[in-house]
């Protein structure tokens, strides 16, 4: 075993390089800044770009429109940036511009603390775009997720040509860790279909059962046309109801009925638990240390680590979630994935522990919780 | 082919809109330079502007508004071969200012067409930013109280490499077209034109008028000289190509023995310029030569030169989890300023905590054994206190030992800085513990 020592966000951008990423453009924002430090220091020498915008609606747009030239693009941010980034999100997934977009999450609301974590963009990543379609949200626990979930955030983008986010913290982006670079588990990259050449060319139709229309980049030697407007398949302003109710539809589709091909999470079981706690990004690692601590007594109580937060994976849930009575959330905000989990789960007893001071949820708050409801 | 123009979808502006006659011009000069309908992109913004990208059969991109320049650049920085033109009206000006003056200082080879009528055509006739003071338009009073602006001056203030006005009736608008479009670096034209969707109705404006106007505006002097240089993209590719392609990041092996098993969390208490956060690097480094698991967090103000340093270490013999301090082996207390942030911390030390204090620093009681340093009597600068105290722990074979924190140094410096920071460290608790 060789260790590696770096930051998290440095884990990104080298996680973002290996799934192919070739162009970043970012604005600088704590606790974000050092993703783009590291994107300017790998992608220029190897032949990728590397932008600073003038602003946050810039960096995404410059991403964006790159990423329609054929380009694998990332940017990366922080609540504020992503309040700015809000309208071009909102195009990307209507206009299905394939993306990764990091939130490197602060405390809140507004300005908040640039160097306090914080969980609380959870809803608002999801619900930020106008038109209320579905997002997919990946929360790195680790710095080996920040690595390997970033490989598996290109795919995804690739794939489903939609915007993915990775739902970072500081407290998991700027914390200097070991990592076995040798020993990860990196899913073989993947990059966008491609049209095929025989066929004329709609850019927003789909073949078949496909919910994915096929891409061609701008600039090739096929005509292709992108709009933020209302389209129909061969992207052309629509006013036609059952042109545009079809392309709603399968927008919301293409997303929620794939969630099983991407439910990443992790567990840990403890026999004649009944308990189970459910937790995301850096509060699973208390979560970790909590039931361990608690695993030789009574009450005992098994973790679901969730790592797909977007489209709620909610099989996933009701399945783990099935053979015991209560459940405990713990998040790093007053209350908001754990509003996911009551919907699931209308029969067990929730018992919520949240936190939003700027300091980590210690594990003896979770035992508390654990023991005492 | 004589025209790029889209068959299937003729141009729908009002009759007499200018933007009709814009885009006959453009579709002329586009055949003129001989350029194919693959290696055009017609990027647009929101407005009556906005559904040029329609009326072209080239390759369209339609955005948001005020945003056309962003998707713009990222398009030339991805396929630097294409011709990409931008539309927008005064409307995208305004709120994509800060692209359009970005653009300018970048003299990235795009050219915008600034289809400038004075008004928000589509949303009803409200005043823009470049709407005369005098004007009837659909914002009230307000259009009174806010200047026009003159973008030329403003593009060539910003550093535009090539800006000019236009009429649209000005017979030489294909030529100015042309000259625009084939110009190595950012264009801007700012075209002058009639809405009478909205604007004429209550507003006296003529071809003429335009014309007349036009000619009084002030001249924009030597700007192209100013502001003549390598094309962005060109210049950006040319920097990347001296650089060096970054190493891939180290492996360590574990070539040492931590002098403990299980998990030691250390914190390092002190204030900016002390090196704290290098310190606590070196002993995550001395952790992961000796195949610990290492984590560090760090806390300092955002002026980084005054005020607090804090640094938490975790080294563990397995998968550190929960990255948090819940009970310090040991403490290293260099300035007030960091032990002012973790008094708490420091009054509920056990017993078989270890505090390394330099002298003179106050402590809030606790049970802790206090090792106290005086750096200043062995004439040991600031900056290098915090790596003198690992040196001081791993003397005693806490944490970490000597072989580690040389591995460590080792890994964090070149050669000589590697010697003169060994040689510090060693003759620094020769004399210390003595
Ligand atoms: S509203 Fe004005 S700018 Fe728009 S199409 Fe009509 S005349 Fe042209």
């Amino acid at each position: 075993m060789a260790l590696t020592l770096m930051e998290g966000n440095e884990a990104i951008g080298w996680g973002a390089v290996a799934a192919g990423c070739n162009f970043f453009a970012g604005y600088p924002i704590t606790p974000a800044t050092t993703i783009y430090n590291t994107m300017l220091k790998l992608l220029p020498p190897q032949g990728g770009v590397c932008l600073q915008g003038e602003d946050e609606i810039a960096s995404i747009g410059f991403c964006l429109g790159a990423a329609m030239s054929g380009m694998k693009t990332m940017t990366a941010t922080s609540g504020p940036g992503i309040s700015l980034y809000s309208e071009q999100i909102s195009f990307a997934i209507g206009s299905e511009i394939p993306i990764v977009i990091v939130d490197v999450q602060r405390l809140g609301p507004s300005t908040g603390s640039a160097t306090k974590g914080a969980d609380g963009d959870i809803q608002f990543l999801q619900w930020g775009n106008s038109g209320g379609f579905p997002v997919i949200v990946l929360a790195p626990v680790d710095i080996r997720d920040c690595f390997v979930l970033t490989v598996h955030a290109f795919n995804l983008a690739e794939q489903y040509r939609c915007p993915v986010f990775l739902a970072a913290n500081k407290e998991v982006s700027m914390t200097r860790e070991t990592i076995d670079l040798d020993r990860l588990n990196l899913p073989p990259v993947m990059d966008r279909k491609t049209a095929d050449a025989a066929q004329p060319f709609m850019p927003f139709g789909v073949k078949n059962d496909s919910l994915v229309p096929d891409f061609l980049p701008i600039g090739g030697g096929r005509l292709v046309r992108q709009t933020s407007s209302t389209h129909g398949p061969d992207g052309y302003i629509t006013t036609d109801p059952g042109q545009i109710a079809d392309m709603q539809k399968r927008l919301d589709d293409k997303l929620k009925k794939s969630v099983p091909a991407f439910t990443y999470y992790d567990e840990y079981l403890v026999p004649d638990a009944d308990t189970l706690v459910i937790a995301y990004g850096v509060t699973a690692r208390a979560a970790m240390t909590a039931v361990k601590n608690l695993q030789s007594g009574t009450p005992k109580a098994s973790l679901l680590i969730l790592k797909t937060l977007w489209p709620v994976p909610e099989q996933l849930i009701r399945e783990k979630a099935a053979a015991y009575k209560r459940v405990v959330m713990a998040e790093m905000n007053l209350g908001q994935y754990v509003r996911e989990i009551q919907r699931l789960l209308p029969d067990k007893k929730i018992d919520f522990l949240g936190q939003m001071n700027g300091e980590l949820i210690k594990p003896g708050q979770i035992q508390e919780v654990i023991i005492h409801g | 082919m004589d025209s790029l123009l889209n068959g299937s979808r003729p141009p729908v502006f009002c009759p007499g809109c200018s933007h009709d006659q814009v885009l006959h011009a453009l579709d002329q000069a586009l055949v003129a330079m001989g350029l194919s309908a693959e290696e055009v992109v017609m990027v647009s913004d929101i407005g009556c502007s906005g559904l040029f990208d329609t009326f072209f059969n080239t390759h369209a991109f339609h955005g948001l508004h005020g945003r056309a320049l962003t998707y713009a650049t990222g398009i030339k920085m991805a396929r630097p071969d294409l011709k990409v033109i931008v539309t927008m009206g005064d409307g995208g000006l305004g709120i994509g200012g800060a692209h359009v003056l970005s653009t300018c200082r970048k003299n990235i080879d795009l050219t915008l067409l600034v289809l400038n009528n004075f008004n928000y055509g589509m949303t009803g006739g409200q005043c823009s930013s470049t709407t005369p003071q005098d004007a009837q338009v659909g914002s009230g009073f307000l259009n009174r109280l806010e200047k026009p602006m003159d973008i030329c001056q403003v593009a060539a203030a910003a550093g535009a490499g090539y800006v000019s006005r236009l009429s649209t009736y000005d017979k030489g608008i294909v030529e100015g077209l042309k000259e625009a479009i084939a110009f190595d670096g950012f264009s801007l034209l700012d075209i002058w034109g009639l809405c009478p969707g909205r604007y004429t109705r209550r507003n006296k404006l003529t071809p003429r008028s335009i014309e007349a106007d036009l000619a009084i505006l002030p001249d924009l002097g030597d700007y192209r000289t100013r502001n003549a240089r390598e094309e962005y993209g060109r210049a950006y590719r040319q920097e990347a190509a001296r650089l060096q392609p970054v190493s891939k990041p180290a492996r360590i092996e574990a070539t040492c023995t931590p002098p403990q098993a299980g998990r030691s969390e250390v914190v390092v208490l002190g204030s900016a310029g002390q090196r704290i956060i290098t310190a606590g690097e070196l002993l995550c480094l001395a952790g992961a030569s000796a195949g610990c698991h290492t984590a560090q967090k760090s806390d300092y103000p955002i002026t980084v030169m005054r005020g607090h340093s804090v640094t938490e270490i975790i080294l563990s013999d397995v998968e550190i989890e929960y990255t948090g301090i819940e009970n310090p082996s040991v403490v290293i207390a260099l300035a007030p300023e960091g032990v002012s942030r973790r008094k708490k911390m420091i009054a509920a030390l056990p017993p078989e905590a270890w505090v390394i204090k330099a002298s003179g620093i106050d402590l809030p009681p606790s049970a802790a054994t206090i090792i106290e340093v005086d750096f200043k009597a062995e004439k040991i600068k600031s900056q290098d206190w915090a790596l003198v105290s690992l040196a001081v722990l791993a003397k005693q074979n806490r944490v970490l030992n000597m072989d580690m924190l040389k591995a460590a140094l080792q890994l964090r410096f070149r050669k000589a800085e590697y010697e003169t920071a060994l040689a510090m460290v060693e003759k620094a608790v020769e004399s210390l513990c003595r």
